[in-house]
């Protein structure tokens, strides 16, 4: 499995895809959203958490269709699912790259954005911390999704239909504990939900995801 | 005995295509599968690697190693990684003997997307020996060797049939293997569907 | 015929091809006889709600394709799970037959809630936690049902999406609490429950009662006319393949 993860990080950095893209398409929305909500920072600044909150998720979503789909056509997912790691391990392993090749880029990237959208400063680590503990759980959902997907030709449409609906639960919670943060408001809730979302979903989707893998290669 | 299954029945798809396979290939043997494109001989092999659940028999995916028509090798990890990678995945073998066997010393540093496609092959065949399974098998192994590359190839089959392995090779290509047996799949084509095959048989007239 | 041993063997393709085909025409007519009760009573023979005025009757409408908004993923998720346990063919076709119903009442719900929205918050869209839930599920309607177009194998989609409907059925109630959270409502409390005292009055109870039965009537016809027309199809499907095959 760390094996596996190690594989997946040695081919985002050579194939330039992963790190890279995630972060300019965050900085690319930060930069397009005061353009077309105008300079004011009373505007930006209240919606700046949600805006980078969207931009992370849609980030990750823009990665899912390569976590199982270049396995498939080169017959590295035959032979993974013919090896010793159970169908588990590899789902597990799968999303953890996944999380490290843009979740975690992505975390420590968008407090430098904030700025730019007006957040205050004080706000930054909360962004931070949300994401930190949201993201997991949007690989790992995603890793699920790419799996429900990974035979299907066209997919990748349907993978944002089949996605985006899961993501909903953590970006209300990532998104309000940002805005929490950033206003001083008590954040235990959203906070431990956050936490406990992700925990869930590292917990269990990676069964689901290994079963869904044995339905699409058989 | 290495391998053996008996009444195994295999499906593509929605569609039973195989029914009552029965084959065997001791220590040290090897099985040549026979027949026509699209008589099932993929099939077989990926349902004995245990990637398709038998519709029924039993199958020992945990003895067999496969190798189908993708190599599984990336364009951007050279040899050496996408070697030392399986080798890890299947248990941490020393991947010198491997190396030796498919002649891949002077590619160990060369990135897949560089390799011709005879080299490819060789790398991706390479792995079999790097999962220290007694059963290879084996689809087409020869698409895209050329005849030296064959010989290589034979080559490396006897070496691992001397070791006390088997295979079981899906091929059109004569390898010289002396003693290999030869099955014919055609003879276990399925004929007409069960209740099992279609839920709905009975349900609709 | 034999006896029935269990409740399973309805789920046999053949069996269930018999009671199905002989229990239909009873369900439309229980869906009819109902609804036409029901609406007509509701909408012509009920008085003015007292705050709501004329608008109230839409409740007609709005509840009962509310209610099945929400119970046709329930089932779903049941003919689900009884799919990967027991895996009875039936069972997987039940719950792709029951999705895009459920989707045209979540549709109908979201419509008519919108229409009545207007004229009693002055609005046809507010992000209330309901009327999120709602919408939320109607995305998860849909992924479910572009996913069952997408798969060509029939065995295998009826494994993915069960799956999906699985797991998302966890989703779908994390969303509706992180809904609830999320904002707090304009939309009253629920207008039927066993233990509320705050109850709507009986003069609109009845005829809803009525409407909601014939709601479900409706429902179970359109799942079970569905349900055969899959069962049709695959077997149509088999034929064809097997002929190829040929």
């Amino acid at each position: 499995m760390i094996a596996l993860i190690l594989r997946d990080l040695r081919l985002a950095i050579r194939a330039g895809g992963g790190f890279g893209q995630g972060l300019a398409f965050l900085l690319i929305l930060a930069t397009l959203i005061p353009l077309a909500v105008g300079p004011r920072a009373d505007l930006l600044a209240p919606v700046a958490p949600g805006v980078l909150w969207l931009g992370a998720l849609l980030a990750s979503l823009l990665s899912l269709d390569r976590v199982f789909a270049l396995d498939l056509e080169d017959g590295s997912l035959d032979l993974l699912a013919t090896s010793p790691v159970p169908a588990e391990g590899v789902a597990l392993a799968k999303a953890a790259a996944h999380w490290l090749t843009t979740g975690l880029p992505l975390t420590l990237a968008a407090p430098a954005l904030g700025p730019l959208l007006s957040l205050p400063a004080s706000a930054l680590p909360w962004l931070a911390l949300s994401l930190l503990l949201g993201t997991p759980a949007l690989s790992f959902i995603g890793t699920f999704g790419a799996g429900l997907t990974v035979g299907l030709k066209r997919g990748s449409l349907l993978l944002s239909l089949l996605v985006l609906p899961l993501y909903i639960p953590t970006l209300v919670f990532g998104a309000e504990l940002a805005r929490r943060g950033a206003t001083g408001l008590p954040l235990l809730t959203p906070l431990a939900l956050s936490g406990g979302i992700t925990l869930g979903c590292i917990a269990v989707l990676p069964f689901a995801t290994a079963a869904v893998l044995r339905v699409n290669l058989r | 005995m290495t391998l053996s299954v008996t009444n195994l029945s295999c499906r593509r798809g929605e569609a039973v295509v195989l029914r009552g396979v029965r084959l065997s290939v001791a220590r040290g043997a090897a099985l040549v599968l026979r027949g026509p494109n699209g008589a099932g001989k993929t099939t077989l092999l990926r349902t004995l690697a245990g990637l398709t659940p038998p519709v029924s028999g039993d199958v020992a995916p945990e003895r067999c190693a496969y190798a189908g028509h993708a190599d599984g090798l990336k364009a951007q990890l050279t040899v050496g990684e996408a070697l030392r990678f399986w080798a890890a995945i299947f248990g941490g073998a020393d991947v010198g003997p491997a190396v030796r066997a498919f002649d891949l010393e002077p590619l160990l540093d060369r990135r897949a997307a560089e390799l011709s496609a005879g080299q490819k092959r060789r790398a991706g065949l390479a792995r079999l020996v790097l999962t220290g399974r007694p059963v290879w098998l084996l689809d087409e192994p020869t698409v895209s060797l050329d005849t030296d590359n064959v010989t290589r190839f034979a080559a490396a089959i006897r070496a691992h049939l001397a070791g006390g392995g088997s295979a079981i090779i899906a091929t059109h290509v004569d390898l010289g293997l002396t003693d290999a047996t030869t099955l014919d799949v055609g003879q276990f084509a399925a004929g007409t569907a069960t209740m099992q095959d279609d839920p709905f048989a009975e349900a609709v007239e | 015929m034999t006896a029935r041993r269990s409740i399973w063997d309805l789920a046999n393709p053949r069996r269930f091809m018999g009671w199905s085909g002989a229990a239909l025409p009873w369900a439309w007519t229980l869906a009819t006889l109902l609804s036409a009760t029901g609406l007509t009573w509701g909408l012509f023979f009920t008085p003015e709600d007292f705050r709501m005025g004329h608008s109230v009757k839409i409740i007609y409408v709005h509840v009962p394709s509310a209610f099945l908004a929400i119970n046709a993923w329930m089932m779903m998720l049941v003919a689900s799970l009884i799919w990967l346990v027991r895996r009875h063919h039936v069972s997987a076709l039940a719950a792709r037959a029951a999705a895009p119903v459920g989707l045209v009442m979540t549709a109908v719900a979201l419509a008519t809630g919108a229409i009545w929205g207007k004229p009693m918050w002055g609005t046809y869209w507010a992000f209330d936690p309901r009327l999120t839930s709602f919408l939320i599920l109607f995305l998860f309607y849909l992924g479910y049902v572009a996913l069952w177009q997408a798969i060509e194998n029939p065995d295998a989609a009826a494994d993915l999406t069960s799956i999906l409907c699985l797991v998302g059925s966890v989703f779908a109630l994390l969303s509706r609490y992180a809904a609830q959270f999320w904002s707090q409502g304009l939309h009253q409390g629920a207008s039927l429950s066993l233990d509320a005292q705050e109850n709507i009055s009986d003069v609109f109870w009845f005829p809803l009662v009525l409407t909601m039965a014939g709601f479900v009537a409706l429902f179970v016809a359109l799942v079970l006319l569905r349900t055969r027309t899959h069962i049709r199809r695959r077997r149509l499907h088999s034929l064809s393949l097997k002929a190829r095959l040929a």
